[in-house]
């Protein structure tokens, strides 16, 4: 009836990493779940990512990730920080090797999904991040 | 509080702008504050509505006008607007993808917005967003919508020009005379014009437009049709050229023109504002009362009919509201019976 609060999700690849069908399933899924999303594709820098963040005025940001580019995603949570966003959760998905993701957790990554992660467990992390 | 993101809107502050957009979509409570206090700041921008079916092309030629209009000098606001499902409420909100490479332009601030609202909100929501960019000082303000509904249809008119986009091949003109939007648009653009077929869709828009021309009242200005690529960023100089020649022409209008242009557009944006409110309060009202759910289940085991419920609920709720609306509200209905 009223319009209400939506949960209102980024999801982005980043760099020279071009596996979009990964951010297509969990954007479409989101949007199932009755989620906004504001799909950005495939090579996108750090700081576009983060300008439309904030343009856009998200809860969560989601990068998919299947080329080792982890040092991108650490540059997007620098920049994070430096404009104030660290009350947005960054999560991730994709091919992380668990010593990748382990430093990706250590620098500010909220959570790794890692393949053949259910969609509801996403879906539940997201509204979980929300909530709090 | 309510002062200092004013302050920082005005000057231009991005997240605040975005917050307070934000916040219009969610309904939050005190918005209506801000956007009161905001309302002063406006009336600057240049409010240009794109607007035509799904895939013809209008993200990539907003793309392209962004781009235009910077080398002119110009600070932009876009706000692109894609369909919520109506199956799960959710949105996919790509229109940025075409926009991005001005992602890190500071002249130039992007927002989707999903329709959501059930009955009407998107034109309300849309309104105030605009407001929120004018306040910040952008000269231009490109609304794009997919052009299949009458909220697009009152979206469009609600700007200051509106360009309607086609391309070759997507059905002949009576889909255009279908869809309603003909009337509103001030400049045609038919992207993807290298496509063959591009000849006979300009034809059939020019049929289009000389038979209409015999019915309508518009003699001031005739909407031009215009050939674009916009992948390939062809005729965008041009389209850009019509809307300043459109511009021009309305200031060219004899003042009673532009006034009675003024009081009608007042006039819509202040009932739909009114229509909004009312059926937002009454709506939570109702569906918020107690008595709501036992409505619904003698209308389920068949005791009570949704025309009689519907009447009661109105009855008693509107008058629960304000008693002297209702008595309004009744020689409203007196009135509208004896015309």
């Amino acid at each position: 009836m009223n319009t209400g609060k939506k949960i209102k999700v980024l999801i982005s690849v980043v760099g020279l990493d071009g596996h979009f069908t990964g951010a297509e399933i969990v954007s479409s899924f989101l949007m199932d779940v009755g989620m906004e999303v504001v799909y950005l594709g495939i090579y996108q820098t750090p700081e576009m990512i983060v300008n439309a963040a904030i343009e856009e005025s998200v809860d969560v940001i989601g990068i998919s990730s299947h080329a080792s580019n982890y040092e991108q995603i650490g540059l997007i949570l620098d920049l994070m920080k430096k404009n104030d966003l660290t009350d947005i959760p960054l999560i991730c998905g994709g091919t992380i090797p668990k010593r990748d993701a382990e430093a990706l957790l250590k620098r500010g990554v909220s959570k790794i999904f890692p393949p053949q992660s259910s969609s509801e467990s996403i879906v539940d992390y997201i509204i979980s991040c929300v909530k709090r | 509080m309510v002062n200092s993101v004013i302050k920082r809107i005005v000057g231009g502050d991005v997240r605040a702008a975005a917050k307070l957009i934000r916040d219009i979509e969610d309904g939050v409570t005190g918005t209506r504050e801000t956007l009161k206090a905001l309302h002063r700041h406006t009336g600057k921008a240049y409010v240009i509505g794109i607007t035509g079916a799904p895939g013809v092309g209008k993200s990539t030629l907003v793309d392209q006008m962004i781009y235009g209009l910077r080398v002119r000098g110009k600070t932009v606001g876009v706000l692109a607007v894609d369909p919520t499902s109506p199956f799960s409420g959710g949105a996919i909100l790509g229109d940025r993808i075409r926009m991005q490479r001005h992602s890190l332009d500071e002249g130039v601030f992007v927002r989707s917005l999903a329709t959501r609202g059930q009955f009407g909100g998107l034109t309300q929501s849309t309104r105030s967003a605009i407001d929120v960019m004018d306040a910040m000082g952008k000269d231009y303000i490109i609304v794009e919508t997919v052009g299949v509904g009458q909220d697009e249809v009152d979206i469009a008119k609600s700007s200051d020009i509106t360009v309607i986009v086609v391309v070759p091949g997507m059905g002949d003109h009576i889909q255009a005379i279908k869809a309603g939007i003909f009337e509103v648009g001030d400049i045609f653009v038919i992207n993807k014009a290298d496509r063959p077929d591009a000849g006979k869709t300009f034809n059939d828009l020019k049929t289009m437009f000389d038979i209409a021309k015999k019915r309508s009242k518009r003699q001031d200005w005739e909407p031009p049709i215009l050939m674009a690529e916009a992948a390939n960023n062809k005729g965008i100089a041009e389209l850009l050229n019509e809307v300043e020649k459109y511009r021009k022409n309305r200031k060219m209008l004899s003042h009673e023109a532009v006034i009675r242009h003024e009081q009608s557009a007042i006039h819509n944006e202040l009932l739909d504002m009114i229509k909004n409110r009312l059926i937002e309060d009454v709506l939570n009202h109702i569906t918020n009362s107690p008595d709501f759910k036992t409505y619904l289940d003698c209308i389920m085991d068949g005791t009570k009919d949704p025309y009689s419920v519907c009447d009661e609920l109105l009855s008693a709720k509107l008058s629960l509201i304000d008693d002297e609306y209702t008595e309004e509200l009744k020689s409203m209905n007196a009135r509208g019976a004896q015309e």
